[in-house]
Formats: C-alpha cells, structure tokens, sequence
C-alpha cells in the first residue's frame, strides 16, 4: 500500500499503475487540494468509502447526519476559505437529499463538486434499489453535471469538475459515478489538472471600448452610486475594489451577498440594499444619475418594483456572466469581464473625487433611520429584548473580526443589518434561496475554512429545527462554532408579513420548541438561555470565550417586525420606515 | 460582420430616449418566429439541460431539430419559438452558458433560409381514380415515396404554409396519415462554423469567440 501510494502521487513520464475508479477519485481529490469531505455513505458509494478508509491519513472525512447537512457544510466552506467545498452522497435518497443544497449553491454561485454514488451501470433504468435519475434531477440546479458508467474517466471527469466549478461564475458540480466503476481497476498515468474547455468560456474577453465608455459616464456624473455583490469576493477583487472606491469617492451600497468586500465603517459604505436595507441607499437609488452595479444581479429584493427602478439613471454593469448583462435591468454600458482586471482598468481611467453633498444626503438618510428604527432596535432602554440589541452586543465582543453565518428569517435580515464586519468572507448566508436550516451545517463548513476565525451562527428557532441534527457532526468532529439562536416562538418573517400584509390572520406561524439547552447537553454541548437585558453582554462573552461550542439562547421579543421594509411589489423609493 | 449573432443592441440608446427594451419595456414587444441556432458538444444530457431552459419558463418550443453538423463531433440545433427579441436574446444567453455550448445564434425568418419536410400517406385506390389528385400533388411539389397496393406514401418539402396547404387539399382524398419534421435552417449571413471552431479550441481565444452583441454592431452605447 505504501509503495503503490507514494507512486500515485508522483505519476512520472508514461507509467502507468493499476488502480480502481475509487482510488483516481480520491486521488484527483488530493491533487486538487482537497482539505476536507462532507459525507455520508450509503451502499451504492460503498466502494469510495472503502477506498477512503486508506485515505484517512490525507483526506479529512467529516460525516455529516443528512446529506442537506453536508452540502451546506461544503458550502460554508467553500464561502469563508475561497476554495471548491466536496461532498459525497450514496444513491437515490442520499443524492436527492443534495438537492436543495444544489439549488442554493447554484443560485449563490458557491464552487461545490459533490460525488454521489450510482446503481451499477447495467441497472440504470431498471428502478433497482436506491435509483434515481439523479443527474435529470440535478440538470437546473448544477452548473455542469456528469455520470460516470467507466472508470477510465474519472481523472479527466473530476479535472473537469473542479475546473468548472471554480471558474468564471462559480457553481456546483455533480459527478454521479455507478458502482462497477468505482470498483473497476484500469490504467492510471496520473492526474492533469484542467484549464480549458473548447465549449466554455468563463471569463468574456474584456472590451477597452467599455471600460473608456464607462470611465466617461463616472467622470461626467454629479451623483453617483456603487451597488456592489458577492462578484467582488468571488472575483478576489477586494483591493482593486477598494482602490475604485476610494479614488472615485463614490457611495457604495451592498447587497448581503456582498457583505464585507469593504468594511463595514469604511466611510464610503452607505449600507445595505434591498427589502430590509438601509433608507438612503434604497430611496437615493431612484435620484442617482449614475449607477454601477459590480458582481451583483438585480435580484428582485434588491430591486423591488422594476419598472420604477432607477429609471433617470445610466447604469453601468460589471459581470463575468454576460447572461446577467440586461436581464432584469437594462444597462447603459456593460463592462463585461472579471471585475478583478476590469476594476483596476476603469480606476485608472477615472478622475479622483469626493462627492460631499451627495455623500451626506445618504448620511441624512441614515439619521432618520436611526430615529425612526435603529436606535429602538438596537437600544432599547426597556421591555423585552431585540435582535438587533443582541447583534450590537456581539459587534462590541469580536470587533467585527467574527464570522456570522446566518440562517432564514428577521434574525437574518438584522443581523445581515447589524453585524459589523471588518473582513472579507465574513458573512455566509443564503441569498438567493432563502434555505432555513442552512446556517447550522454551513457553519460548521464555515470553520473549516477559517479554522482561525470564530464562527457564530445566528439562527431563529424555526430554521435551527429544520438541520439541528447537525448537533451530532459538532459533537463527533470537536468543531467550535458558537450558535446564538434568537427565540421569538414564531416563524417570525412570515408573521411579519401576515401581521402587515394579511390583517394579522396568524396563520401556522406559532412554534414550539424543545428546551435547546437540553437538547445541547444531550450532544455534549454547551448552552445557556437568556432573557434579561444584563445578561446578554457576558452571556455573548462565556460564550465566545468557552473553548468548543457553546449554543446561547436568547428569548426576545415575539412581535418584533424588521424595519424599513420595501414591501413587494412596491418601489425601492417607497421603503417604510414603520 | 455576424450581425446574426445573439445581439442586436437596444437601438434606441444611442439616439438620446432609452427605450428599455429589458424586462419590462420588452413586454409590449410583439412576439414573432425566432429560429435559435446552436452548436454544441455532442453530449448526453444536453438537450435536456438545453430543453429545460424553455420549460423553466414556460416556453413553448415550436419545433426542434438536433443532428450532428458539418463538423465531426458538433452538434447543431435548430430551435423555434414565437417571443419577443428580448425574451429570445435572454433565452439565448443562457443557452449559450451551458458548459458545453459552443455557440448561440438568433434570427427572424428574414434572416435565414428554412425548410420542413413532411409525409403524406393516402390510399392508392382514390389516387388512382382520381387523376386530379395526381395533378395537385404534383403543383404542390410533392413526389411519391412508397407506392404500394394500399396505400401511397409523398413528400414535400417547404415551408409551414405549404406542408399545411397540402393537408387540407389531401383531407377530402381520405388522407390516413401525416407528418411533418422540425424545421431546418441556414443562416443567410454565416461563413459556417469550420474556423470558429479552431479559435474556441484555444486556450485563448480572441474576438471571434467573445462576440460582443453591442460593439460587434458597431454602434455607439449612449450619448451624454
Ligand atoms: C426551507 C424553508 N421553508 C420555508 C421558508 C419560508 N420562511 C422564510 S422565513 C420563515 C420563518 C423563519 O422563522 P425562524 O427560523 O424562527 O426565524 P425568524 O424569522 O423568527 O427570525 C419561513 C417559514 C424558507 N425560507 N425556507
């Protein structure tokens, strides 16, 4: 073993050496800087996980308790440390329980390559045990997906996999490889690395035309505004971002996505967009005359009403994805590219700036804001305790410096709000899906990816219901994530939005919930429940300082609503302040 | 040159007024036939992935065609729709995304040369009697293909209108059967896809693969 070992991984000249599919998969994972796996095994993987029991020394396997657990694992991961997150899944439920992981990386655009495991290929279409069509499945919600029947394929497959995954927009890949060609040995010469696809193209040719067209519109405007997204951090492109926005002088606003790239006190970061962003960024979106949209997809959270979007502005859009290029917004001038060289090529070419009135409107902006909401929300001098009361005290304790994964919910708007965040890759949630019981799992992905860091997740007692299981995978693997569940005794959004939209009919929106301390103890975890007003500074500090993870749990109050609020349908410039 | 590419720049940004053909101004656009062009890798699972994109949003497909092209190993699609030019230009640049898409194209009818081809099966007896029916099957360019005891089988080649003209000319003569293939057609204004094909197999390809709907047309983006 030893011998055969030490040759696979220094694959010489034409050499070849004979291994099964099992043993090139779990070599091309090590190639391709594979750290940890997030899976659960099942029969028709079995011949991986055999494999693995050999790897044990050079893969780091964590087994999850669900397969949905697992693959928001490899997403925190792949969201906090930049690089591709791997999951394995057995066949038919194992592989379909992927899927609504699938379905949020591939609407974050989060690099994910997942392994599941297939019936032998001479069973396929025979509905033998534990088969699904799950590459038909998985087709809308993978960026490229491939079922492996031989196993002479897998070293080119997964090269493909990875590569894909990884460049240009990112996205989830899934190989599906069928049991004979697990087993199969053949003919290994090693593992190449890919770079090219003749059909793909991950980065569109950048156009001098554009960014001169560009630089012109900036340099000539009287009030512009940066609305920035996730494309930043992915594109690496924090500095050449910084660098745009410091010489342009530009008010910056952000999507949660987005989140980070810049620090939350940079004094050009105006805040947050969409639903429950901040007032100035969403009313001056309909008075800006120049609009530069970078890595960032006009949602229609972002958005509102389209139709009443930004309509007196020129709008400027940089994207990697040329499909997002004018489909929901239509743009003045498309800069497409990689904002990594894209960025840096516009800064050069615009004038240094400062915009003071036009920076200070959405400073005025934010003062009633505060008036009206914040300091309610944040300083509250009685009654009941509030989310964002509990964000303020944690921001005080890691000085912006932790990791804040959210899950689904008001929790999640306040604390995507309220956290200050000093690092890039500071802020995993999901955006795009809105998956409850995301945070628990990704997480627990997230603190592999930073080891360094400290994780804390902020989760609602609904969606900490949906993936708690995950408890066990903390326990068993020794991970430290501290977990701050806001207990309102309600799916508190949709109440949110029954109270406002649905004359308070309150409607299966009332939810019990075990004693989660208890429920912690019984995973050897630590846990606290609060709910006076001095307790939660310390209570924050116990739990940041215990060594391991720690749940703290704080009631707050039931029929708190997230303000302002663009309510749907309506435009951004008629956000609510109550 | 390949003005027939997915594109076709909002016109009215260079002359002052935005008309915002994007989301929602596309709305009032009339619908019309598009044919979307496509070449790929030929890959199992594609089409799916290809077909989904129309499904997802309740597209009707009006007529597909999918065979290998000139090139070994390229596969060519011919789709059809009836959308608005946004919808298709949206539709298009997804299509073109997939990984193993190589190329995306979009045009009206007047842009390509089109044809279907379509199979009428009557009962030899009455094409007999009748020397008539002969005769107007033969003005409408059909040729017989199988002429048996009991039944005879034509082909024509055309467009809709004309594969449908002899439908309704055949249905008194006791017309058994019909059909009619998916459309096929060549864009007027292409050099074919031999060269192309050799730029996207670099590493790093140049203009010709990055086609850019908007300079590519040559026209300015906006005036200030
Ligand atoms: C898997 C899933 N199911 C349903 C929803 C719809 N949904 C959005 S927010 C929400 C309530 C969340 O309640 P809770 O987790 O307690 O958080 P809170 O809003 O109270 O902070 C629900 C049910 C969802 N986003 N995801």
């Amino acid at each position: 073993m030893e011998i055969e070992q030490q040759a696979l991984s220094n694959p010489t000249g034409v050499e070849t050496i004979e291994i099964s599919g099992s043993v090139a998969l779990l070599e091309a994972l090590i190639a391709e800087g594979t750290e940890v796996i997030f899976g659960y095994p099942g029969g028709a993987i079995m011949p991986i996980y055999d494999a693995l029991y050999d790897y044990k020394e050079k893969l780091n396997h964590i087994l999850v308790r669900h397969e949905q657990g697992g693959i928001h694992a490899g997403q925190g991961f792949a969201r906090t440390s930049g690089k591709v997150g791997v999951v394995f899944a057995t066949s038919g439920p194992g592989a379909t329980n992927l899927v609504t992981g699938l379905a949020d990386a591939m609407i974050d655009s989060t690099p994910l390559v997942c392994i599941t495991g297939q019936v032998f290929a001479h069973l396929l279409g025979t509905d033998a045990f534990q088969e699904t069509d799950v590459i038909n499945i998985t087709t809308p919600v993978t960026k490229w997906n491939y079922q492996v029947t031989d196993a002479t394929e897998i070293p080119e497959v997964l090269s493909k996999a990875f590569y894909i995954a990884r460049s240009g927009r990112p996205g989830p890949v899934l190989i599906d490889i069928t049991k004979n060609a697990q087993i199969q040995k053949f003919d290994y010469s090693g593992y190449t690395p890919c770079n090219h696809i003749r059909s793909y193209r991950p980065k569109p040719l950048i156009r001098n035309e554009y960014i001169e067209q560009a630089a012109a519109l900036i340099n000539q405007a009287k009030k512009p505004f940066v609305l920035w997204g996730q494309g930043v951090i992915l594109g690496e492109a924090e500095k050449e971002f910084k660098a745009f926005v410091e010489k342009s002088g530009i008010p910056s606003a952000w999507t949660i996505l987005g989140a980070g790239a810049i620090p939350t006190d940079h004094p050009l970061n105006v805040g947050m967009l969409g639903m429950h962003g901040n007032y100035g960024p969403n009313v001056l979106t309909n008075e800006c005359d120049v609009m530069i949209a970078i890595g960032m997809r006009f949602d229609d959270r972002v958005t509102g009403r389209l139709d009443k979007y930004a309509k007196q502005a020129k709008i400027i859009h940089l994207d990697i994805d040329p499909s997002e290029i004018d489909k929901n917004v239509q743009t003045t001038v498309p800069v497409w590219g990689d904002c990594k060289e894209t960025l840096p090529a516009l800064t050069a070419l615009i004038q240094q700036k400062t915009y003071p009135e036009w920076l200070k409107k959405f400073r005025d902006f934010d003062q009633k804001e505060i008036e009206a909401v914040i300091n309610d929300e944040l300083h509250p001098a009685s009654g009941e305790l509030t989310m964002g009361e509990v964000i303020s005290h944690l921001n005080e304790l890691t000085h912006g410096e932790a990791i804040i994964v959210t899950d689904v919910g008001q929790h999640q708007m306040v604390a995507c709000r309220y956290a200050k965040l000093n690092k890039t890759r500071s802020n995993v949630t999901s955006g795009g899906l809105g998956t409850m019981g995301f945070a628990l799992p990704a997480a627990i992905g997230a603190k592999f990816g930073a080891p360094e860091r400290t994780v804390v997740a902020v989760i609602g007692d609904g969606g900490f219901q949906m993936t708690l299981q995950e408890l066990g995978t903390i326990m068993q693997s020794n991970i430290d994530v501290k977990i701050l569940i806001l207990n309102n005794r309600f799916l508190g959004m949709v109440r949110q939005w029954q109270e406002l939209f649905n004359q308070h009919r309150y409607s299966f929106v009332d939810i019990e919930s075990p004693d989660f301390v208890a429920l912690a103890a019984a995973y050897r975890i630590k846990g606290k429940s609060i709910s006076e007003r001095g307790e939660i500074s310390s209570s924050l500090k116990e739990m940041l300082e215990h060594k391991g993870s720690f749940l703290l749990e704080v009631m707050v109050t039931k029929e708190n609503n997230v303000f302002p609020m663009v309510p749907q349908g309506c435009s951004v410039s008629e956000i609510r302040l109550k | 040159m390949d003005s027939n590419k997915i594109n076709i720049a909002p016109a009215s940004l260079s002359s002052g007024e935005p008309a915002r053909a994007g989301t929602d101004g596309g709305r009032d656009e009339a619908k019309q036939e598009f044919t979307i062009t496509v070449y790929t890798e030929n890959q199992i699972g594609l089409l799916n992935r290809i077909a989904i994109i129309f499904t997802r949003r309740k597209i009707n497909i009006h007529s597909l065609n999918t065979s290998p092209s000139e090139i070994e190993s390229i596969h060519r699609f011919n789709i059809v729709v009836q959308e608005t030019e946004d919808v298709v230009r949206k539709l298009s640049r997804q299509i073109e995304k997939q990984v193993e898409v190589l190329k995306v194209y979009f045009n009206t009818n007047d842009d390509i040369i089109w044809q279907e081809m379509a199979l009428y099966k009557v009962p030899t007896d009455i094409i007999a009697e009748k020397a008539s029916v002969e005769r107007l099957l033969r003005e409408n360019g059909a040729r017989a293909v199988v002429i048996r005891k009991d039944y005879t089988v034509f082909e024509t080649t055309g467009h809709r209108e004309e594969t449908d003209a002899l439908i309704r000319i055949l249905q008194p003569f006791g017309l058994i059967e019909f059909v009619r293939s998916a459309r096929v057609a060549i864009i007027k204004n292409s050099d074919g896809f031999n060269r192309k094909l050799r730029e996207f197999e670099k590493a790093e390809p140049g203009e010709d693969v990055n086609e850019n709907e908007y300079l590519n047309k040559g026209q300015r983006i906006f005036t200030m």
